[in-house]
């Protein structure tokens, strides 16, 4: 009983998040965007050092579309969006969802400074479409998604907003997660959308490295109230770069005794032909959770896992 | 042993060879990054709070908590005593530790003594007692209202409402989850 009336009382939130997702899916198709679907099932997830994939017979539920997407855009498919269930190993928190759903578009020949203002637009097109208008409420203030929204690098952020280190050494000391999430999140997005980007190349596992600054990786995260939303990068095309790469998490990996998939051998050998481009992950369950002001994530879904 | 990802409320952990309990917890995850794992803990002897961020990578060894049954014997001096009847082992614990169960305990009641390694840490109380109202305002005449409470003082000194009918003498059942009235015993 008591299940059916909290199901009953999440018709409103559901009402919107289906509204916002028809919104985004139109958002892309006006734009030229091919919608696609890859498998969820797959033999090689991108080994990246903190996230784990659920095994599913000898292969895995994906962690994200993102190689498969690469495949597509570097044949020659110039614009492409998905809309799928991403998997991720013991996630579960406030904002955290072991099964959620993902937003990913990819687009040839742009880096990822226009996919800032794509979603700059894509966004307030959406919240139009629920009927938010051009604010949002979240925690009691309110914030504008008019733009231009904030671009602030991450070593300001850390000038600004962590004095007490810098950006190296919380990254050196491997306290990077914590001062991000202690002393710069609650700081970003607060009166209006931030872009926190430029990270160090070491955080950025398949992004480009600047050109005049090759330390320095083209990713950045898009901030909504404190809400981390996205992440993007300018697609990093060197084959043999990204093999090196993703051979030193999978030795992280290893060493910390985690599982260690096997090579993603078609994505390496497509990744020459993808020249410039830009790609994002957008969560769309914390989306809807900014659209509906929704505290929690299993506030915008209709089961939360324990619920089942 | 428990990992970071078995943490949550309630669960309890031995830090420093003492048991705390998690009473609050908290996932977080910045974008690709380690996951952190925010509690607040209560150390489960001297009763201290505090807060910590454990990583994916710490490890805990469960508190080695048990329950024994035990009859309460006396208080004094702010001491409670408890015997085991098989073996008439005694132990004490402080009011403190006692908390609110010392509203129901009375002579030779049986309760869960919650032990870790060999020390006593607390009482867990039957869900149900019953207890000798020995003080109360006699019912006054006319005053029928139903849902109308009066307080009254139980033998344990504790005061609580009751229904209007209830009289200096009865025996009356109580949740000591709550610590309300549940009903009037008879005999």
């Amino acid at each position: 009983m008591e299940e059916t009336w909290r199901l009953a009382g999440k018709k409103d939130t559901l009402g919107t998040r289906a509204r916002m997702i028809q919104a985004i899916r139109r958002y892309f198709t006006d734009r030229g965007y091919l919608e696609v679907e890859t498998p969820l099932r797959i033999p090689a997830p991108a080994p990246e050092e903190y996230i784990d994939a659920v095994p599913s017979g000898q292969w895995y539920l994906q962690t994200s579309p993102e190689l498969c997407m690469k495949r597509l855009l570097a044949a020659g498919y110039s614009r492409i969006f998905q809309i799928s269930k991403c998997f991720r190993d013991r996630e579960r928190g406030v904002h955290h969802l072991p099964e959620f759903t993902m937003l990913e578009w990819y687009r040839k020949d742009i880096d990822y400074l226009a996919l800032m203002e794509e979603c700059e637009e894509m966004i307030c097109g959406a919240a139009l479409q629920v009927g938010v208008g051009d604010r949002i409420v979240r925690r009691g203030k309110t914030i504008s998604l008019k733009p231009p929204w904030e671009r602030l690098t991450l070593e300001a952020a850390f000038a600004g907003y962590a004095p007490f280190t810098t950006l190296r050494d919380a990254v050196e000391s491997g306290r990077f997660e914590g001062v991000l999430v202690d002393h710069i999140e609650p700081c970003l997005g607060r009166e209006r959308p931030t872009f926190l980007y430029e990270y160090p190349l070491s955080l950025g596992a398949l992004a480009r490295a600047k050109p005049e600054d090759p330390k320095v990786a083209e990713r950045f995260e898009l901030y909504i109230g404190g809400l981390e939303l996205a992440n993007a990068f300018t697609e990093l095309a060197d084959a043999e770069e990204q093999r090196q790469r993703f051979e030193r998490a999978r030795r992280a990996r290893f060493t910390a005794g985690q599982a260690v998939y096997p090579e993603a051998e078609p994505f390496l050998r497509a990744l020459p032909g993808l020249g410039e481009a830009a790609g994002i992950a957008l969560g769309i369950d914390r989306l809807a959770m900014l659209l509906t002001g929704a505290e929690r994530i299993d506030d915008v879904v209709a089961f939360s896992p324990e619920e089942l | 042993m428990y990992s970071a990802s078995d943490l949550k409320k309630g669960l309890r952990i031995k830090i420093d060879n003492e048991p705390y309990i998690v009473t609050e917890f908290n996932f977080v995850k910045p974008g690709k990054g380690q996951a952190l794992y925010r509690c607040k803990l209560r150390n489960m002897v001297n009763g201290n709070q505090f807060e910590r961020t454990f990583r994916s990578v710490d490890t805990f060894e469960s508190a080695d908590l048990r329950e024994k049954r035990m009859q309460f014997l006396y208080v004094e001096q702010d001491k409670y005593c408890f015997m085991d009847n098989e073996t008439y082992e005694q132990v004490f614990l402080s009011q403190d530790q006692v908390g609110d169960a010392k509203n129901f305990l009375i002579d030779n009641i049986e309760v869960e003594i919650l032990f870790f390694e060999d020390k006593p840490l607390g009482v867990s109380l039957p869900n149900f007692v019953d207890l000798v109202v020995t003080m109360a305002e006699p019912w006054a005449k006319g005053d029928s209202v139903t849902g109308n409470t009066k307080p009254v003082t139980l033998q344990t000194g504790y005061q609580l409402l009751v229904p209007t009918f209830i009289e200096e003498g009865e025996k009356i059942r109580v949740d000591t989850r709550s610590g309300e009235y549940l009903t009037r015993v008879k005999g």
